[in-house]
């Protein structure tokens, strides 16, 4: 079983080789390298948006971005149901364009934070987390200076409401001081997920723990 | 030629840090006054910080050859051999000045610096580490510069997307009007794939890459070869700013070129900008060069001759290439958004000249503005050899176990995780071992090999005798590898002195090389590249001696590592390496007993540093040893301690020793690790270690959730940990409140 992936690089992106290399080792086939100045994407299961700091985030994280060539199909594809997965800067880009709710505010702590959380599935019935259970607590690294997420309250609500709050920091690890401990979210559809953590870099043993693998088989597992 | 309109005049020359002979030595060169740029110009190439005028001689000394020596110090960075047709490429280089002037940017612009260097030669930077040294905790400019040299090495390196692996942090009044920040970083490259500097071939396009040249960091490097006076402020402007976002761009729009296989000479523009990289790809390629200004792409409009040749704009890169190429050159920068211009070409006339508006600007003979800089066999005055301190003389402390507590959140022993938490250390997926080991551990691509990296030395140490400090920097990095399992390869050293032109502080330079070198030699540990940092001074008071060693290793299967924290109750601790007791220039004595101490540091034994550690090394790899760590400042004691907060596991301590259980707990004798095993193996394994000759003695078990050091009070390890681990927190925080 195997799914097609692609990696969108911004200028700036800098986790596009770890997730290339995450997404090899666990769908078992090469990823496509998609340029941020292509308008066009191929035909994929999944596009992910990357880590790094697109453009500097010299303007607001994930602002220029979001206005990319590329994110017009993106768009496009997330209309057509296609799983799109931001990570930190990804999840940036996804609020920016309007593909998430809310935005993500410089952390509370007003510091760069590179560390390791405990994350909390509070949805386990997406396309993202399936593989886990609800209430399952599991280790994940963050690294980001801009992932206190923010929004009005009654996006908030509605995002509670619906279930669409999948993943938040558990027993007090919140490093950033987000919105009711919240760590990743979905779209209304269910299939733009965007999250701060870092699940690529903990899908081996040599990553301490393998406990980001689930969400990506989360993935190859609703393609299928 | 274009006419002087400022005339150069003894104050102009003495502006630009040329002394009187240095200037006669300028007008016998080129035989008539030089024009206001070739003064700059010259001004550039002759500061210390670019000639290692002073150092030279000294530096010569050191070993730098051995079987995995690629290429040694010289090019931009070392390379080694790491076999399967792989190099380790790696450099440290000092921001000093830069940082403490403007700690965020002058650190940022550190670590932008070392990683091109590192990248220019066709590496991917795959590790960086940073040594750092603040002035004493209450001087009122301390905090500030904490927090801003941490964010700025933080905000660049985690942008460029480099996994901040490890380094140091002290405190030393010393350092008060001088900071030190030591950036190192290493990358990885294939061994028959390395891009030198030397330019080849005559009427060659020399191309122009990255970022656009502005008015930042004129004269960077020469005020970098003065002292400090009270006009610090002032020298605001002579540092650079940033853009590691521009800097992630070249690294893959170089990549891409060299991939290509159309460049044939790069270097990347670090200190003295334009000038110095024009010179030294000329030079060593035995070749002239011609540079058109008018081509340089320039972020401001007017700027002269002067200022864009010494400018010290960030992100730029010199590049001779191969002309046939120069169109998909071109493609490849235009892709990632960067500047491209051909501003010059080599030439066979061993000219430097540079024309602006159509004008000769300067016009120099360019070998000797490289190699014929001036060069000084300073006068030293050795410091003298300094008495032993006997274990008799240090009275025991009250408490033993508060003591050790008190030692273990001083502001140079407690966690810098309050640090290292701001830098990424585990992007890129590869970080086996990451910061608060004894050497961080970086996953080579796939596997199974690894590579090591650690930053260490002792000021102290140096400063009470230099040789004896030297020596012991290089063993304790040597060490370092060791016990997480590597074999060490070579060092890169980043040379932190006072100002040499006092033969006092010119005799501890020379002592510390002196003791680099030994143990260099004794340990088949080479010098691959490295830095020299003079006049680290502020109103005519210098920084204790600081030779920074930085050091790799290589791990064959890094699945065989190990690191410092217990992993399970009930296993034997074993003391490896003999305890005679040494006391002087201790942690104990500076900040316990807090008697002024001028006594000899711990004497480095290489000889005993190899073999203990040659049979540590073989240990690990039989798989025998489930923690290992080396001893260092603060000794067993200290040493017990991390292990047990890493691993969330208590021990018991009964030292078999007839010193007296203070000396024997917090001596800093060298060459000893602390290790532990199964209780049933402990037996086999001393009696391996007695035929390889080697003193290891069983000292206590793991468990519980205290740590009791023979029958004194048991302290609890959540004491202890939120001791170690407040200082540096609390501290910057009282600072956010002023």
């Amino acid at each position: 079983m195997s799914i097609k992936s692609g990696v969108v690089v911004f200028p700036g992106s800098n986790r596009e080789r770890d997730m290339l290399s995450a997404l090899e080792k666990i769908t078992g086939k090469k990823p496509a390298y998609i340029w941020h100045a292509d308008t066009e994407l191929p035909d994929l299961d999944l596009v992910v948006l990357c880590g790094g700091f697109s453009y500097g985030d010299y303007l607001r994280t994930g602002a220029i971005a979001a206005r990319g060539h590329i994110m017009p199909a993106v768009a496009k594809a997330a209309d057509k149901g296609v799983r799109i997965l931001g990570i930190c800067n990804g999840f940036q880009i996804l609020c920016e364009a309007g593909l998430l709710p809310g935005v993500l505010m410089r952390n509370a702590g007003l510091k760069f934070v590179c560390k390791e959380v405990k994350l909390e599935v509070a949805n386990a019935d997406t396309d993202f987390t399936r593989k886990y259970k609800r209430g399952e607590v599991w280790r994940c690294p963050v690294a980001h200076g801009d992932g206190n997420y923010f929004a009005d309250a009654e996006t908030l609500k509605r995002l509670e409401g619906e279930g669409r709050v999948g993943l938040r920091y558990a027993e007090g690890t919140n490093p950033n001081g987000s919105q009711n401990d919240i760590a990743g979210i979905l779209n209304e559809r269910g299939n733009v997920f965007g999250m701060m953590p870092h699940p690529e870099n903990m899908i081996e043993p040599l990553n301490g723990a393998t406990d980001g693998r689930a969400l990506f088989e989360s993935i190859v597992e609703a393609v299928a | 030629m274009i006419p002087n309109d400022i005339r150069i005049t003894p104050e102009l020359v003495a502006e630009h840090g040329l002394k009187p002979d240095e200037y006669q030595r300028i007008l016998d060169l080129i035989g008539r006054e030089p024009t206001l740029t070739e003064l700059g110009i010259f001004s550039a190439m002759w500061n210390e910080h670019c000639s290692y005028k002073s150092s030279k001689k000294w530096l010569r000394t050191l070993p730098t050859t051995g079987p995995r020596v690629i290429c040694g110090p010289g090019e931009n960075a070392g390379v080694v051999d790491i076999g399967d047709g792989q190099a380790i490429i790696f450099k440290m280089e000092s921001h000093n000045h830069p940082s403490y002037i403007e700690p965020h940017q002058g650190a940022a612009t550190g670590v932008g610096g070392i990683l091109r260097d590192v990248f220019t030669m066709g590496a991917r930077p795959i590790a960086a580490l940073n040594a750092l040294r603040f002035g004493e905790p209450d001087h009122p400019r301390t905090r500030h510069i904490v927090s801003g040299v941490v964010a700025g090495i933080g905000g660049y390196g985690n942008s460029f997307g480099v996994p901040t692996v490890g380094g140091e942090v002290n405190f030393d009044p010393s350092y008060n009007g001088n900071c030190l920040v030591n950036a190192f970083a290493a990358g990885l490259a294939d061994a028959d794939k390395i891009f030198y500097s030397e330019a080849k071939g005559v009427g060659l396009p020399i191309v122009y890459l990255g970022s656009k040249t502005g008015r930042d960091g004129i004269h960077g490097a020469t005020m970098a070869s003065a002292e400090f006076g009270e006009d610090s402020e002032e020298k605001r402007p002579t540092v650079q700013i940033g853009d590691p976002f521009s800097e992630k761009l070249l690294l893959e729009a170089c990549l891409e070129l060299m991939a290509s296989g159309a460049v044939i000479a790069i270097q990347d523009m670090g200190a003295a900008g334009l000038t110095c990289s024009a010179v030294e790809m000329g030079a060593k390629g035995d070749l002239g060069v011609e540079l058109d200004l008018d081509k340089v792409p320039c972020r401001e409009e007017g700027m002269t001759a002067y200022e864009m040749m010494l400018s010290e704009s960030q992100e730029r890169m010199l590049m001779v290439l191969d002309p046939a190429r120069e169109k998909d050159a071109e493609a490849i920068f235009v892709k990632w958004g960067l500047d491209f211009a051909i501003i010059g070409k080599t030439t066979d006339d061993l000219r430097f000249r540079i024309r602006q508006h159509g004008e000769v600007m300067a016009d120099l003979p360019i070998k000797e503005l490289g190699d014929q800089a001036p060069e000084y066999d300073r006068p030293f005055v050795k410091t003298a050899k300094p008495a032993p301190l006997a274990p008799a003389d240090v009275p025991a402390p009250n408490d033993i176990g508060e003591a050790l507590t008190k030692m273990l959140g001083l502001p140079d022993m407690c966690s810098r995780r309050w640090v290292w938490e701001q830098y990424d250390h585990l992007i890129q997926g590869n970080t086996a071992i990451g910061p608060g080991g004894d050497a961080a551990v970086v996953r080579i691509g796939e596997g199974p090999k690894g590579l090591a990296f650690t930053l260490d030395v002792t000021p102290r140490y140096c400063a009470a005798d230099p040789q004896e400090g030297g020596k012991q920097a290089v063993a304790e990095c040597w060490r370092n590898l060791t016990a997480v399992g590597a074999e060490p390869l070579a060092i890169t050293d980043n040379l932190n002195f006072g100002n040499p032109e006092k033969p006092e502080i010119m005799g501890q330079f020379v002592g510390c090389i002196e003791g680099i070198g030994e143990a260099c030699r004794a340990l088949d540990f080479p010098v691959v590249s490295g830095n020299v940092s003079l006049y680290n001074e502020t109103n005519g008071k210098g920084i204790l001696p600081t030779p920074a060693i930085g050091a790799v290793g290589l791990l064959p299967d890094i699945a065989v590592r190990t690191t410092i924290a217990f992993k399970a109750a009930g296993e034997a601790i074993i003391l490896v390496g003999e305890t005679k007791g040494h006391l002087g220039q201790s942690i104990f004595m500076r900040d316990i007993a807090g008697k002024p101490d001028t006594s000899a540091p711990p004497p480095v034994d290489l000889a005993v540093e190899r073999r203990n550690g040659d049979f540590i090394r073989t240990e690990i790899r039989s798989r025998n040893l489930t923690a290992v760590h080396d001893l260092s400042d603060g000794g067993a004691f200290v040493g017990v301690a991390e292990m047990a907060m890493a691993g969330g596991i208590g021990a018991v301590l009964k030292p078999d020793t007839a010193l007296p259980l203070h000396v024997w707990g917090f001596a800093e004798d060298q060459a000893r690790y602390l290790v532990t095993l199964p209780e049933n193996a402990a037996t086999a394994f001393l009696d391996r270690a007695a035929k390889a000759g080697v003193p290891a003695a069983r000292i206590g078990a793991t468990g519980g959730t205290e740590l009791t050091l023979d029958g004194a009070k048991p302290i609890s390890l959540k004491a202890i940990k939120d001791v170690h681990e407040g200082w540096l927190p609390a501290y910057m925080a009282a600072g956010a409140e002023l």
